[in-house]
């Protein structure tokens, strides 16, 4: 009973906290998961979070379905869902009475232009988490540890490559990561062949 | 309208459909909502569309998932809330337990995982578009205040690993205060002219 409640209450805090749509909850979900429980690796978090990233539907409530599944099967995934939608409903009708009310809600605003800069910085620090691991593939233990022996070379041409689209062209960014999985597919066995 | 069982059975449906046909998130969304509920269903007008939306974004969590929640209240109260709700978190719910099975089933599968880690390269390179965006955003609204805090919150957590939820927490105390006082000093300006 008690892993269950602590899934409720993780995936709370991470829908209470993510402020500012859907990347927002990525670092609160690597906290969380990762980080203070170790209910995933950061490889399994980086799974997560590119499969999230490529279906339908939220992030945060994608990665709670699968974090859900991963630990405790489907009630876990549905435990783990509700938790992180209740802030909401909470939330929302709150600050939606006061805005029908009052018409503004710029303090609510106030605080959440605060916050940006910080979520930007957040989304950031998870982003580089995730560049690191794709970049040595899990080799380096830490934010200082650059073993360059074990630098994916594919994955860094498929990064470069990836941005430099994302940057040039209005490619649908859904394309791009599903042509770098498909390139990845094809390069790994080929190049352990070559090897 | 009436309030029946068809009507509960369409309002499940849109958002199911909605929820289960959209990848790109809250952005991509809150537009085609409002042209379901708009433009095609004609149960909620224009102005207050542009509302859910402004609510829907400064409320923490999914924001496809708050502009389901007030769509479903501002039609049929409560029990509108709740279907549109399970209409929104019931796809992802399905698909990713699928997914999830799959991913037990084929994480030791080495074409499963060639696809996997290049995914991650293009993910990665997503988020550090994102973040490359939404930090120039920051560093053009030439608020010192709202700089320093993007630096200071980089450090905290990503060389630092000081607790996300902790530095949430302070950054919104610190930008709470400053958008105060910036409000403060334009007012000031008003009265001066």
């Amino acid at each position: 009973m008690s892993l269950y409640l602590e899934l409720l209450w993780s995936f709370f805090q991470i829908g209470l906290f993510s402020v500012g749509g859907g990347y927002a909850s990525i670092p609160l979900i690597q906290s969380q998961v990762v980080e203070q429980h170790g209910w995933l690796t950061m490889t399994q978090f980086a799974d997560i979070i590119t499969i999230a990233e490529m279906t339908p539907g939220p992030v945060a409530i994608n990665s709670a379905t699968f974090v859900g599944m991963q630990i405790l099967g489907i009630p876990g995934a549905i435990v783990a869902t509700l938790g992180c939608i209740l802030p909401a409903c909470v939330i929302v009708t709150t600050i939606a009475y006061f805005y029908f009310k009052y018409r503004n809600v710029s303090v609510v605003q106030g605080i959440l232009g605060g916050l940006r800069p910080a979520v930007v910085a957040l989304i950031a620090s998870a982003g580089l988490t995730i560049l690191m691991l794709a970049v040595f593939g899990g080799a380096s233990t830490g934010i200082w540890d650059f073993p360059l022996e074990s630098i994916d070379w594919i994955a860094v041409v498929l990064f470069i490559a990836a941005f430099i689209l994302l940057r040039k062209t209005k490619l649908n960014p859904l394309y791009i990561m599903g042509g770098a999985g498909i390139l990845g597919m094809a390069a790994y066995p080929l190049l352990e062949k070559v090897m | 309208m009436e309030r029946n069982a068809k009507f509960y059975w369409t309002l499940f449906q849109s958002t199911f459909c909605l929820s289960a046909f959209t990848v790109g998130g809250g952005f991509v969304i809150v537009p085609l909502m409002k042209k379901k509920f708009v433009d095609e269903l004609g149960w909620i007008n224009e102005d207050e569309m542009l509302d859910i939306t402004a609510i829907s974004q400064s409320s923490p969590g999914a924001i496809a998932v708050n502009a389901s929640i007030l769509i479903g209240y501002r039609l049929a109260g409560i029990r509108g809330a709740l279907v549109t709700i399970l209409g929104t978190i019931l796809p992802p719910l399905i698909l990713l337990s699928v997914i999830s099975v799959f991913y037990e089933a084929f994480r030791d599968n080495a074409f499963f995982n060639a696809l996997m880690t290049g995914m991650r390269a293009g993910v990665a390179a997503v988020i550090v578009d994102v973040v490359m965006k939404m930090s120039l955003g920051v560093v053009r609204g030439k608020d010192p205040v709202a700089i320093i805090t993007m630096a200071a919150a980089f450090i905290a957590a990503y060389f630092l690993g000081i607790n996300v939820i902790l530095i949430i927490l302070i950054c919104g105390v610190v930008g709470y205060v400053n958008y105060i006082v910036r409000k403060k000093q334009a007012e000031k300006k008003e009265a001066v002219k």
